[in-house]
């Protein structure tokens, strides 16, 4: 199955590579990235330190492995926080359409999107400063109207069918019926948009350390490497080089498998395209 | 026709209030006293009292979102507490770099969006389908301001077509402002371009395939005439839709990339008045920002209408 999907194969490959390269960051690096060896600065790639040094004399390698923990937590987290917000409210719209609840919910979510995560990221450091943790409830705040509207609109197309009719016959109420029979049914929508919403996340978040709204020195993130290496980029171009290759990297593998799953989840779409 | 306006108008008026109130209230419980940091430590009390007044401090909550979102109406933001001009002029100087900024790039993004998305519809499944999608799956994954950094290397600093960074301001002329403008431009449309030329693709192919263009075609019209005189305004809603969400995307983004290439932009009056703590600064500039993002949904709402008749009676 796998080697019939043209995206599924290298979406794979190179989400395990990072994902890999963050969990083995917990228990080994090829460098202390704490440590400074200012002798060894802003070296070129070679066999020794294979990405070269920043100008600290870092190993880049061992920056982006740690580097992608970081990446990874936060945009994990963040589409956590959506899931567990939007799922809900997306289910409970849906089961009163048209009621004031469902009216409230949309219009909140309407009003958030009016709030590209990068605003979001804004008001929250102007209030309580930047920090990774804001980083991430800023993205987080912005996923929850994207699982919200994706699952008020998958479930209430669900709400028409007879199985439903069928469980609301048996007395099933509605907080029952939306667990038991539409949850299960919207999920693989729900990992399809989860994939789409990580990559972008890992996005956003380099984006916000780049600028420095995100993770703060000393924790080891793409975006800040990339912004402390904007001054330097004529002398030692692999210094932006690496860190924004793992970004695309990484972002390009989710895609891909987001892509691959859709493919694999949705036969609708899969006997469409063949 | 007039009722889906008024409609869609006061569904714009309630967004902005809701917005406006989000705002305020996130920004104003912020603990500190303005009055206090732009007076330094050894400010006597009624000198600081004198300046709350003066600033607007003292009333309650209620008063001071009324004054502040009365001011908005009549264009009065209220003054910097670091610059100490007012922020409606500090943001007119802004403006001038960043919407032609968004407007730059959304123009980019369209013009290379549109041919190219009906470039691989066309040829569905050929070398040129797959090539295109190919390098849309690229655009969509680089991280804009990365980018940008690898085009400073490559066309400012090795061959120096143009300069790293900076505005030289429109006064020398419009052609030195955009050029200045072209690398910032390009950095934030490539994404953008990416995304809506897969949803112009996406859209043409869905109608493409409709019984409509098969009576098109049954009629003795080309392909290409299907395609021109009735696919393509079909397939036109979704692209409006993505185009109009793309615009907060490019605005929010333009803040990004001003701080790659130093422009003077909102971007850059928004950290450093996040690093002073002049929070009227990031209130208004973020209020500006969602009323733009809100006034071009409203818009999009109403191209809908025109473009498709059918959608005037919904909602």
């Amino acid at each position: 199955m796998l080697l019939h999907n043209r995206s599924m194969l290298p979406g794979v490959v190179l989400t395990i590579v990072f994902a890999g390269a963050a969990i083995v960051s917990l228990v080994w690096v090829p460098y202390d990235i704490t440590i400074l060896n200012i002798a060894d600065r802003m070296k070129t790639p070679s066999l020794i330190h294979p990405f070269g040094t920043d100008q600290f004399g870092r190993d880049i390698l061992s920056m982006i492995m740690v580097g992608a923990r970081t990446s990874i937590a936060v945009a994990l987290v963040a589409v956590g926080i959506g899931m567990l917000a939007g799922v809900p409210l997306g289910l409970a719209a849906a089961a009163r359409r048209g009621s004031l609840p469902d009216e409230i919910i949309m219009r909140t979510n309407d009003l958030v999107f009016a709030f590209p995560s990068l605003l979001i990221a804004v008001m929250i450091t102007a209030v309580f400063g930047a920090s990774a943790l804001n980083a991430i409830i800023a993205i987080g705040i912005f996923n929850i109207p994207v699982f919200a509207r994706l699952t008020r609109g998958a479930a209430l197309t669900l709400w028409s069918r007879e199985y439903i009719m069928a469980a609301r016959v048996a007395g099933k109420g509605a907080a029952r019926i939306s667990v038991e029979h539409i949850l299960p049914n919207v999920t693989n929508l729900l990992i399809v948009q989860g994939t789409i919403q990580f990559s972008l996340g890992i996005l956003a978040e380099a984006g916000l350390s780049y600028v420095g709204l995100g993770a703060q020195p000393p924790t080891a993130s793409w975006g800040r490497m990339l912004a402390d290496s904007q001054t330097m980029i004529s002398l030692a171009p692999h210094l932006a080089l690496f860190p924004g290759l793992a970004i695309l990297l990484t972002v390009l593998g989710l895609n891909l498998l987001g892509d691959g799953l859709r493919d694999l989840l949705d036969p609708k779409l899969r006997r469409a395209r063949t | 026709m007039l009722q889906y306006f008024l409609k869609r108008l006061l569904s714009l008026g309630l967004s902005l209030v809701a917005a406006s109130i989000v705002i305020f209230l996130a920004l104003e419980v912020v603990p500190g006293d303005p009055a206090a940091y732009m007076l330094g430590i050894n400010a006597q009390e009624d000198t600081l009292n004198a300046l709350r007044e003066q600033l607007g401090l003292n009333g309650t909550i209620l008063q001071r979102y009324l004054s502040w979102a009365g001011g908005l109406l009549v264009g009065d933001f209220g003054t910097s507490y670091t610059y100490r001009i007012p922020v409606a002029e500090l943001i007119g100087e802004r403006l001038w770099v960043s919407l032609p900024l968004a407007l730059y790039a959304l123009t980019l993004s369209t013009m290379i969006a549109f041919p190219a998305g009906i470039w691989a519809a066309s040829r569905r499944g050929s070398y040129v389908d797959t090539g295109v999608m190919g390098v849309t799956q690229l655009g969509v994954a680089i991280p804009n301001f990365w980018f940008a950094m690898l085009m400073v290397l490559v066309f400012a600093i090795n061959l120096r077509w143009f300069s790293a960074g900076g505005f030289p301001g429109w006064d020398e002329g419009v052609l030195a402002g955009l050029k200045a403008l072209t690398l910032p431009a390009v950095a934030l449309a490539l994404p953008q371009a990416s995304i809506l030329t897969r949803v112009m693709r996406s859209s043409l192919l869905d109608t493409l395939g409709e019984d409509f263009i098969r009576s098109a075609r049954a009629k003795g019209l080309t392909r290409g005439q299907a395609m021109w005189r009735h696919a393509l305004r079909n397939a036109l809603i979704p692209v409006l839709t993505i185009m109009g969400l793309q615009f907060s995307f490019l605005l929010a983004g333009a803040i990004i990339i001003e701080n790659v290439f130093y422009l003077p932009g909102l971007g850059r009056l928004v950290f450093q008045a996040i690093s002073s703590r002049d929070l009227i600064v990031v209130e208004s500039v973020v209020m500006l920002l969602v009323f733009a993002v809100i006034l071009v949904n409203f818009s999009v709402d109403l191209a809908y209408a025109l473009v498709d008749p059918r959608l005037r009676g919904r909602r």
